[in-house]
């Protein structure tokens, strides 16, 4: 094919033969200021990019979209390459609350309990339509939208939603994470955020 | 093709109407399937005899279910037993009123028969008399209300955002 396909990685522009020469990609830089042997830069950058390249999920496969997590963690769709490389079934132990698949209203208090035991800083992604809204099942036993009982930070739709779709969420996460104020958690917003879900 | 045996089936109605004279059975043959309805005031001797009469010997029960029949006003629980050894099933039904739905549990027959009889209860509202532990198994502990009725609403009530025009109401 005569022309170059020009991708966007990193807010750097390469085209496709560069891409293939296997020259490493660098993650991005925050602004700061540098000079011989320092760089210097603000906490809450640095500690937004450390956090946001290791998150380390929960998976609360609960349906069909856990089979697709389960192909996104997989070694052709890898989300293990965006830092996600150690899954905890521990809510103690990790950062970032998967919800993948239909929720029952008796699995509700379960969720909640779930996310109230994950340590700050914390968030939440619900993957498919059934964790966002209730998907099809909208009935006597299936929780519509698991936003009734957790305060969720991106919703990935679909039924059930691609791998490709499901690391896109992962990284709307991480931009998310690596942009938050370090005293975001201490904030009234936060709060009354919590007190809506009568979480402390 | 273990159902379509009509002389199993005559013995099944031979012995039943012996043994239970002053009850009214309706036996009926639907879809391959001996099925007797049985008022529910002898429902329990007659699940009783069917288990330990050595010539009936149907020990197994399949399955417990209930009935909703909004035009008959009418809760009903239906039996499917089974007997091993010929390899024989039969299907026994019951009815009780919608206002005060009473039906004697057979629990103390068939053991397995108390989470069917909670799931019945569950979804349909019919009390077991005589069960040890008649609660909700399926569904939230609080709900208000049994699913399966034909009067209950489909869908959830509680969402605010669902347009009917785009659902074609």
């Amino acid at each position: 094919m005569g022309e170059t396909v020009i991708h966007k990685v990193n807010n750097q522009e390469m085209s496709e033969p560069e891409l293939r020469t296997g020259k490493p990609i660098v993650a991005d830089i925050p602004e700061g200021v540098s000079g011989q042997g320092y760089f210097a830069t603000s906490i809450e950058k640095a500690v937004g990019l450390a956090r946001k390249n290791s998150l380390w999920p929960l998976p609360f496969a609960t349906s069909c979209c856990g089979i697709e997590f389960m192909a996104t963690m997989g070694s052709h769709y890898d989300l293990a390459r965006f830092g996600s490389e150690r899954l905890s079934f521990s809510p103690r132990q990790s950062d970032l609350l998967m919800v993948m698949g239909t929720v029952a209203k008796k699995m509700g208090p379960v969720l909640r309990e779930v996310y109230i035991q994950m340590a700050e800083p914390k968030w939440v992604i619900a993957v498919g339509a059934c964790a966002s809204s209730g998907g099809i099942f909208d009935t006597y036993s299936v929780l519509q939208g698991i936003d009734r009982v957790i305060p969720v930070d991106v919703y990935v739709p679909g039924c059930p939603p691609r791998p490709e779709q499901i690391i896109d969420g992962i990284l709307k996460i991480q931009e998310l994470v690596g942009n938050e104020s370090l005293r975001r958690r201490h904030s009234q917003e936060y709060e009354d955020l919590m007190k809506k879900y009568n979480m402390e | 093709m273990f159902e379509l045996n009509p002389d199993r089936n005559q013995l099944v109605i031979s012995k039943l109407t012996e043994q239970f004279p002053n009850a009214s059975l309706v036996p009926e043959v639907m879809a391959d399937m001996l099925c007797i309805s049985v008022e529910k005031e002898n429902i329990y001797n007659v699940l009783l005899s069917l288990r330990n009469d050595t010539e009936l010997n149907y020990n197994f029960l399949t399955t417990l279910c209930g009935m909703h029949y909004p035009e008959k006003q009418q809760l009903g629980v239906v039996y499917h037993l089974h007997n091993f050894t010929n390899n024989h099933r039969i299907r026994i039904k019951t009815a009780t009123g919608i206002t005060h739905p009473v039906i004697p549990t057979i629990t103390t027959i068939w053991p397995s028969a108390n989470w069917m009889e909670r799931e019945t209860y569950d979804f349909y509202g019919i009390f077991f008399e005589g069960h040890p532990h008649l609660e909700r198994i399926l569904n939230v502990d609080d709900m208000v209300g049994f699913p399966l009725r034909k009067d209950f609403p489909l869908e959830d009530q509680t969402r605010e955002d669902k347009d009917d025009s785009m659902f074609g109401r």
